[in-house]
């Protein structure tokens, strides 16, 4: 094994020996510090860490594949809000009203489509303007935003549908409905990317672009296929979530896209493209929800959760930076 | 031979962009088992014609037969699959991914459910590699080979259909000696096949070495075709510029100085070590030897762009430790660095702020620049450099090579530098401006300057320089005079024939 | 000389935001009276100033080629602090105060970004998330205000005018003017162009590359705690998400306003007319009768073909080349 390769497999078990670092430090500190009577490796615990993390998790398992592909989606957050108001708002149709729970199934479709549509326009506008994702999305961002407010103002939406809270507090061999669609999702994404032509495209354009074009890849689609799958996963993690709350307020989701954007970088994918994997993000994600949970456990103020993850962010780039650093007669540039 | 069907035929190619001919009426043949060489200066029309038969450019007159078939490329896909394909002088290749999903790029393997064919993709891909003769498999990360084992990759790439015709452009850029004869032998084994090849390349000892006709592009248009065995450097040269290019040595006419700069003992972790020599006022000094010999490195070095692990640097004999490059500039060393684009210029900045950018500090009335002080050293600079452009506000960017290299050499030379190191000076710059930037860096050593010039060219170095040092591996192997030197011991030195003269 | 096809389009090109900025405005004007009236544009100016602050600073940031995310929760920290400290010790020592906390900051960024060559997005979204945690932490999560809004002479900066003239504009003008100096006539500006357009040309030609990207965050750092003190003093009270969301806002102002994210492009000037298409839009929007939200809508179809123009004129081609 060359040293490349061993450098490459120390870097896609970095976050999963800091997960383990996480689950040791807070059951040995949380013993004296806790202020609950439960440890935190508790059963219970974990599988609710598991559940919180489902909903930014979905949503930066899309991330990892637009961000390999060498894009970036600054919209997740509003498209989120944007599917979640569709699906409790539409719910309030007379004719939905009409089909009873029968209605259930097509809000989830009504809110998927419009997560897949949001995303199918941000590709579209990404590849016949050539304009740079990052600004595409951050319009988007604001853009998908105003739609949100149309449907009633700076109003919450609400509608409680106890089927629907009951699916989505069910849990099945002890996993909650959401941890089963963040697997879910997880699983089958992984399978793309590794499987299939498609998910190896996606590192091909993400790595060298210009190859991938002499090369007959069809980029532009390509890009359009992966914008409507963030789509439709920000759209999927809507649905999850307010299938249980039963009320979005317009403003929801905001900062999320940033959140992801941690979670995956976290989780070692590079911002540049080419590289990264769906099951570090994995890591990523339930990394930072231990953390969150963690810090809870051991007493520490909510606020500091925020100060912690963003300089474990900053101290992960210093170490991969240190790691990749070449001997001596370093160029200084 | 000749009675053969040509393999690739181009017929009165004609493509124009506004208001310019970039091709204007070429016509040339590519037989098989031929190796043809397309030669001429930057902006000639080459990568416009390449990019023509690639699909890239639709011509707006003219014929492309591949065969007897008259062919409309669409895409260098589809040029590909009619087996017209291409080997870029700059590798695009994905480094993150593997060298068998590398090779069949575009085109992998399937199984259903969009799902990679990895078992067939792999065996493809090994039985390619076996004719190239590489010592990596198909697993490999590209991105973990050398540059040399990158282009047999690239090359790779072209054998997964059976090409007709095969194009390289400027393959041998940037590989060493012994790797060249590797990719001659690939060559020659696609000869053998009765694949055309068109060799791209301005390197007139290659193309003497492995191909059978030239075809020369000037100004867009088609200037001939001459049969390597029955021409020379000079008629190809004449037939490329329109007239005949004085490639003479002027003679040294003045005085050497004290000594400007002096090296001991410099060394640089792996790099290069046990470095030393002196440079005189007046003096042009030319480091020889292969790429990746050591060369820009210790010119990286003396410009304080990396850290020496032993030895000392004397100015004007007093001894210095320069740790950055604002250190180097302030004790008068220039260094005009080898990558134009990356690194000598911002390429989107007007001519006259690039030209002044290292004495933008000095150049000021009050807090504010002085616009007047920096026009009047772009001027003095482009009229002694005679530097071709509309204004100082022009973008250096659409400058041309030969004229963005000499806004590089202006900018260090009103800094009225001990010792200017230029480092490639003619990378990428047609014959015409090259011996322009000749004259001028013999120009200097009259003037007094010291001057280190590094090149991988080895008329280059013939010509400009009062002594060469031959360098192989990181180590000073030889330091000629004018008078010693010859094209056999230069050689003979930067391969590590020779023992090492000290 | 005789202006062709391809010189109009250099001119949309250069001029383009400017262009569109006045004929949006006569637009405007032509729907609604109300809209050209003095007050109406001091009111917009004023509640632009805010934003266009931050904007400036990061102008700076983003020709010297990076990022700054954390602006926003930088600013609800700089506003959070000057309230809580006004009370303890005093406006005259909290002022200094929350500009020397806001710059070390700025110069912690500065020294990550510049110094160890870290990525700009990832380094200042780990900052935004920090200061957030910070500014919480200092606030213990409660609101803040002042004790006693009516007797303290803190509110001239938010709330005054001279001569008329809102101070907050006064301080967003004199700002872009200073800035628009230091970055077009000064040799420090021209670095910052420099290091923006080609990193390692600039180091190349002497220039310090880190030091230079290190005080484009203290410059933004600067901008955002002068945003911090219009803000506290304007509304005397504040909750600790004052700034959320505010750092996508004002770089879509400076990419409205020109600058490439690659680096190396834009202009004080034109980021303050990214401002103030922003601010005018909204305004406008709502003058003619329009419901708020759209004003979303049309910022983001605003910003894509801002950037749209700008890259079609570059490459010479309306619709991107990609397959």
């Amino acid at each position: 094994m060359t040293s490349a390769n061993r450098k490459d497999m120390l870097k896609r078990g970095a976050i999963w020996g800091f997960i383990l670092l996480e689950l040791a430090f807070f059951s040995i500190i949380g013993d004296q510090l806790s202020v609950s009577d439960q440890p935190f490796l508790a059963y219970d615990n974990m599988l609710l860490v598991l559940k919180q993390s489902a909903p930014i998790g979905i949503i930066a398992l899309g991330m990892t594949i637009v961000m390999i592909n060498g894009n970036i989606d600054l919209s997740v957050g509003a498209t989120f809000a944007l599917a979640a108001i569709v699906m409790l708002d539409s719910m309030t149709w007379p004719f939905m009203q009409a089909m009873g729970d029968w209605a259930i199934p097509l809000a989830w479709l009504f809110a998927l489509a419009t997560g897949v549509i949001m995303g199918a326009i941000n590709g579209i506008i990404v590849w016949k303007t050539g304009v740079d994702a990052f600004i595409v999305t951050l319009g988007a961002m604001l853009g998908f935003r105003g739609i949100v407010f149309m449907f009633n103002g700076e109003q919450p939406t609400s509608h409680l549908n106890w089927t629907l809270v009951d699916f989505a507090e069910a849990q099945f061999l002890g996993l909650h409905t959401a941890t089963w669609f963040l697997l879910g999702a997880a699983l089958v994404l992984w399978l793309l990317m590794t499987k299939t032509v498609h998910g190896r495209n996606a590192y091909a354009i993400g790595n060298n672009r210009e190859a991938a074009v002499n090369a007959g890849i069809r980029v532009g689609p390509h890009f359009i296929w992966n914008f409507m799958l963030i789509g439709f996963l920000a759209a999927l993690s809507a649905v999850v979530f307010y299938s249980e709350s039963g009320s979005v307020n317009p403003n929801d989701g905001m900062l999320y896209e940033l959140w992801a954007i941690t979670a995956v970088v976290l989780g070692g994918t590079k911002l540049a493209g080419g590289y990264g994997s769906i099951i570090s993000t994995l890591g990523g994600v339930i990394a930072i929800q231990l953390l969150r949970k963690g810090l809870g456990h051991i007493g520490a103020d909510t606020q500091t959760v925020n100060l912690v993850i963003g300089l474990i962010l900053i101290a992960v780039l210093v170490l991969d930076r240190q790691l990749n650093r070449k001997g001596q007669g370093e160029l200084k540039i | 031979m000749t009675d053969q069907t040509p393999v690739l035929r181009l017929e009165g190619i004609v493509k124009t962009f506004p208001g310019v001919r970039a091709l204007d009426g070429v016509s040339f043949d590519v037989r098989p088992g031929e190796v043809h060489a397309l030669m001429g200066e930057n902006g000639a029309g080459k990568s416009t014609l390449m990019k023509v038969l690639g699909g890239i450019h639709a011509p707006n007159e003219g014929q492309i037969f591949v065969g007897d078939e008259a062919v409309t490329m669409t895409s260098p896909k589809h040029a590909k699959a009619k087996g017209v394909v291409f080997i870029h002088q700059e590798l695009s290749l994905a480094d993150e991914l593997t060298v068998a999903e590398n090779i069949f790029l575009g085109e992998l393997p399937l199984k259903g459910f969009g799902r990679v064919d990895w078992g067939k993709l792999y065996d493809d891909t090994n039985a390619i590699l076996k004719t190239l003769n590489v010592g990596f498999d198909a697993k490999t990360r590209v991105g973990d080979l050398s540059i040399a084992n990158q282009q047999m990759v690239e090359i790779g790439r072209a054998l997964t259909v059976s090409p007709r015709a095969v194009i390289f452009d400027e393959p041998t850029a940037s590989l060493t000696d012994s790797e060249k004869v590797v990719l001659f032998q690939v060559i020659a084994g696609l000869q053998e096949k009765g694949v055309g090849i068109i060799y791209i390349s301005h390197r007139m000892e290659e193309i003497f070495k492995i191909t059978d006709r030239i075809s020369v592009l000037r100004d867009g248009q088609y200037r001939g075709t001459l049969l390597t065995a029955e021409t020379n450097e000079d008629d190809v040269t004449k037939l490329m510029i329109g007239r005949s290019l004085d490639l003479s040595r002027s003679e040294a006419t003045h005085e050497l100085g004290d000594v400007a700069l002096e090296v001991r003992g410099l060394a640089c972790g792996s790099l290069f070590e046990d470095v030393s020599f002196k440079l005189h006022k007046g003096e042009v000094l030319g480091f020889y030897g292969l790429v990746g010999a050591g060369r820009t490195e210790i010119a990286e070095t003396i410009f304080g762009l990396r850290t020496p692990s032993a030895g000392t640097i004397l100015l004007n004999g007093e001894e210095v430790r320069i740790t950055s490059p604002i250190d180097a500039v302030q004790r008068g060393i220039s260094l005009v660095p080898e990558d134009r684009k990356d690194q000598g210029l911002v390429l989107g900045m007007n001519c006259r702020d690039n030209m002044t950018l290292p004495q933008v500090d000095d150049l000021t009335a009050g807090p504010f620049v002085s616009d007047g002080a920096e026009i009047a050293i772009f001027d003095q600079y482009r009229d002694k450099l005679d530097i071709r452009t509309p204004g100082w506000r022009q973008t250096v960017g659409n400058l041309s090579g030969g004229n963005q290299q000499k806004i590089v050499i202006g900018k260090w030379l009103s800094m009225r530098p001990n010792v200017l190191i230029v480092d490639e000076p003619t990378r990428g710059i047609d014959v015409g401006s090259k011996s322009e930037i000749h004259n001028l860096i013999r120009d200097l050593a009259s003037q007094g300057y010291a001057v280190i010039v590094i090149s991988s060219e080895m008329p280059e170095v013939l010509r400009v320089s009062d002594r060469i040092v031959a360098m192989f591996n990181g180590r000073i192997m030889r330091d000629f005079t004018a008078e010693e030197v010859t094209e056999d011991n230069l050689i003979q030195a930067i391969s590590g024939i020779s023992e090492k003269v000290a | 000389m005789t202006l062709n096809k391809q010189d109009i389009g250099r001119l949309l090109a250069k001029q383009g935001i400017l262009i569109a900025f006045i004929v949006f405005m006569i637009g405007f004007a032509l729907a609604n009276q109300r809209f050209i009236a003095i007050d109406n544009i001091a009111g917009v100016i004023r509640s632009s100033a805010i934003l266009g602050v931050m904007a400036l600073g990061v102008t700076f940031v983003v020709i010297g080629g990076n990022l700054d995310l954390s602006v926003g929760s930088m600013m609800s920290f700089s506003t959070i602090v000057v309230l809580d400290l006004h009370d303890k010790i005093g406006p005259a020592l909290a002022i200094p105060a929350m500009f020397a906390l806001t710059l070390c900051l700025g110069a912690f960024i500065g020294f990550l970004v510049g110094y160890l060559k870290l990525n700009s997005l990832i380094v200042t979204l780990g900052m935004l998330s920090a200061i957030h945690g910070l500014t919480l932490t200092w606030s213990g999560g409660k609101n803040m205000d002042i004790a006693d809004k009516a007797g303290t002479w803190f509110s001239v900066f938010g709330q005054d005018r001279i001569m008329g003239i809102p101070v907050p504009i006064l301080i967003f003008a004199l700002l872009a003017a200073v800035l628009t100096l230091l970055l077009s006539k000064t040799p420090f500006g021209r670095k910052v162009y420099a290091v923006g357009g080609n990193g390692q040309a600039a180091t190349f030609s002497g220039i310090p590359r880190a030091r230079v990207v290190f005080y484009t965050y203290l410059i933004s750092a600067f901008c955002v705690a002068v945003a911090g003190l219009l803000q506290a003093s304007r509304s005397l009270g504040s909750q600790n998400t004052v700034g959320q969301g505010l750092e996508l806002e004002v770089l879509a102002a400076v990419i409205l306003g020109g600058a490439s994210l690659l680096g190396g492009s834009g202009t004080v000037f034109k980021t303050v007319i990214g401002v103030l298409i922003l601010g005018f839009i909204q305004n406008g929007l709502l003058l003619v009768g329009l419901d708020f939200y759209v004003q979303y809508i049309v910022t983001w179809a605003i910003i894509i073909l801002a950037v749209w123009l700008d890259v079609a004129a570059k490459r010479g081609r309306l619709w991107s080349p990609i397959a």
